[in-house]
């Protein structure tokens, strides 16, 4: 076991895989001298390469188009997005190619393909870089949505996500890149997709989160705690497809729900969480679940990150309207 | 002396045009006689391989004849005509081997079925059923792409797949000149060019994409000269010359796999019919002296004529193949017809390697549905 932060849980996730499969090939704008703009990739072309490991000219759709072709030729690719809201410029690569591909080939063809890209608030980055997307590609059939929220996920999703057969978007949250440092094991291991994780045991209340909103979570689950609520913290891991079990578990347990993203209300995947559980939960219930999310503007001015991101405080009071309701 | 200075160190955009222009003359080997106008860039075809060009190029017109009808009666759903643009489709398919992988925009059938997409598969795709698309392992293409431009750059990734792995072989796609304006068109090959992967990128010109004439595409004056922004070859070619688009394709294809990386190539072509049969008409945007100005250009009546000045074409030889052409269409149809219809379920399977709960789900829910 090894203290690391999820930057190094990441890169030796990536060392992992590029060691134990020669069909995985790392590419994106500066991932490959310069290590990546956050050192994801540090020392990695170094060590395996740049016929493994390699930059690529600026264009992110150019990118998608480099990873589905790369895959049609037996390859495993992991491109990187450098930040998840240029998404849009390869929106057809991944919404309207990779994730079709199997599919409209019948099963011909399949796209073994992880995007990485960071995202996320909370570090007073420029305009689009900060903006949490995730909610457009959990509305793509065909892809799965993973979003780990601690060092020892990132590297098991990761190497999961990697060994998939189909693509998967990692999204990795800039916030948490070197928050904190958590013992990671020095082999690999892989943690299954689509599987959500009790982070925090409790009886009274369900909060359902993902990405940083997990740790504004627990710690508002602290404070509550103070006030004699038992608050149990599932972090998704994976936003589509959804661990409908371990949430309708929970649910039944604790009779009440709040559902907290870092993304605007109209956004992210809140709205399928409340749906799951209305159709599956209703009568388990004891109050309406609730949503803890940003406002629906444009992600904030990086000034007014503080008064716009959705944190703990939020949390605490939207828990209490359910747990008061 | 100071402004007259100034003046004669302006920048001649006149002259700056002209040099780029002077660049990109079309190629053109076979004349509108069938007369060889270039004998030095004449390929080396025996007489079967020019015969068996022939007769894929009648065949396929055929084929584009047949496939009207039958979409006219309903047993056909989508189809892009293809009458006019078979030296630029099937010449350059003729060019290739079979490793080489394909990458067919929505017009571009033609050169999977000869690449070995089975007909009644290429029905089936018009028609809308998965099975059409399960291209035979071996087959080195891809169902034809509806997104334009998406194919170029996926084009790269092949061909720097292909790089990466040794192989002694090509990706080629193709677009349309409304293609050319994509920004993914200039992805794919400026990517290509700065990875110099063994691509071909053809760009078909047949001066209108659905209604809009190429000079409203751009300023260009050829769009092989487009190439010049991603500093990779670019060669424009008569497209009704089976022999200047095979001798084009061949060099580009020798120049991929000999390390040299990418090449452009736009083909001066035409399309007969409609841009597709769902309700285009080209009378409202087409004049019929542009439509009769091309009917003299077309590539069957030239290489026609080519080949019967060398006594290596007849009647009887052309009879043949339409019979057959005729008989193989009504067979693959007949097949087509055969294949079970699709099911929710079917479309459930070939989603995911493994279904994720979501879909596991639904598929209990459809399969009890199809159980009634």
């Amino acid at each position: 076991m090894a203290q690391m932060t999820m930057v190094q849980a990441i890169n030796d996730a990536l060392r992992n895989e590029l060691k134990n499969d020669p069909n995985v090939l790392l590419f994106g704008e500066d991932v490959g001298v310069n290590g990546g703009v956050f050192r994801v990739t540090d020392g990695l072309q170094k060590e395996f390469g740049e016929d493994k490991v390699f930059d690529t000219p600026l264009a992110e759709s150019g990118i998608g188009g480099l990873a589905i072709g790369l895959s049609l030729q037996g390859f495993r690719p992991v491109p990187e997005i450098q930040f998840f809201g240029f998404v849009f410029e390869v929106m057809d690569s991944i919404a309207g190619q990779m994730s079709r591909m199997r599919y409209r080939s019948g099963g011909r063809y399949n796209m073994p393909i992880t995007v990485r890209s960071p995202f996320g608030g909370g570090v007073h980055t420029p305009e689009l870089h900060s903006d949490s997307l995730e909610g457009l590609m959990a509305q793509t059939p065909g892809l799965k949505v993973v979003i780990p929220s601690s060092p020892y996920d990132a590297k098991g999703l990761l190497i999961s996500s990697i060994r998939d057969n189909d693509p998967v978007i990692f999204l990795e949250h800039l916030k948490l890149y070197r928050a904190f440092r958590e013992e990671v094991p020095e082999e690999e291991y892989t943690l299954p997709i689509g599987k959500a994780a009790v982070k925090r045991e409790g009886s009274d209340l369900s909060i359902i989160t993902y990405g940083a909103m997990v740790h504004e979570s627990l710690k508002a689950a602290e404070e509550l705690e103070k006030e004699g609520h038992s608050v149990e913290v599932i972090d998704l891991r994976t936003i589509m497809p959804l661990d409908v079990d371990t949430i309708i578990a929970s649910v039944e347990k604790t009779g009440r729900a709040i559902v907290v993203q870092e993304a605007q209300r109209q956004a992210g995947i809140a709205s399928n969480v409340i749906s799951e559980i209305m159709e599956r939960a209703v009568l388990s219930l004891e109050a309406p679940v609730l949503r803890v999310a940003a406002a629906d503007t444009v992600y904030a001015f990086s000034q007014a990150e503080s008064v716009w991101l959705p944190n703990y405080k939020d949390v605490i009071e939207t828990a209490k309207k359910v747990l008061n309701f | 002396m100071a402004g007259k200075a100034q003046k004669a160190a302006q920048f001649d955009v006149k002259e700056q045009f002209e040099a780029v222009e002077n660049q990109f003359q079309t190629l053109q080997i076979l004349n509108e006689e069938g007369e060889v106008v270039n004998e030095a860039e004449m390929p080396e075809l025996s007489d079967e391989q020019l015969q068996e060009l022939m007769k894929r190029m009648v065949y396929t017109r055929i084929l584009d004849q047949r496939s009207i009808s039958l979409n006219r009666q309903g047993r056909l759903g989508f189809y892009a005509p293809t009458a006019g643009q078979e030296a630029s489709q099937l010449a350059s398919q003729f060019a290739l081997e079979k490793e080489d992988f394909i990458l067919p925009g929505y017009r571009d059938v033609p050169q999977l079925i000869w690449h070995g997409l089975p007909l009644s598969q290429a029905f089936l795709f018009s028609r809308g059923h998965f099975k059409g698309n399960q291209i035979p392992e071996g087959v080195n293409v891809i169902s034809p792409q509806i997104i334009i431009g998406a194919q170029i750059i996926q084009a790269a990734g092949v061909a720097l797949g292909m790089k990466k792995r040794g192989a002694k072989s090509v990706a080629i796609t193709y677009t349309g000149d409304g293609g050319a304006s994509q920004g993914d068109f200039y992805e794919g090959i400026n990517f290509a060019g700065a990875f110099k992967a063994p691509a071909i990128f053809v760009v078909q010109n047949n001066r209108f994409a659905i209604s809009t004439p190429v000079e409203k595409q751009s300023a260009a004056k050829t769009i092989a000269q487009k190439a010049v922004a991603a500093g990779i070859p670019g060669i424009q070619v008569d497209g009704m010359d089976p022999l200047a688009v095979y001798k084009a394709v061949s060099d580009a294809r020798e120049r991929a796999v000999n390390g040299e990386g990418p090449t452009l190539i736009e083909t001066l072509t035409y399309r007969y019919g409609p841009h597709t049969m769902a309700g285009d008409d080209p009378t409202r945007y087409r004049t019929s002296d542009l439509d009769n100005e091309w009917e003299r250009k077309d590539p069957l009546v030239r290489f026609r004529k080519f080949l019967e000045g060398k006594k290596l074409w007849n009647e009887d030889m052309e009879n043949e193949v339409i019979e057959r052409a005729k008989e193989d269409i009504k067979n693959a149809i007949k097949e087509a017809d055969a294949e079970p219809k699709q099911k929710v379920t079917d479309l459930m399977e070939i989603m995911y390697e493994e279904m994720p709960n979501n879909l596991k789900e639904q598929y209990e829910i459809y399969k009890e549905k199809e159980s009634k």
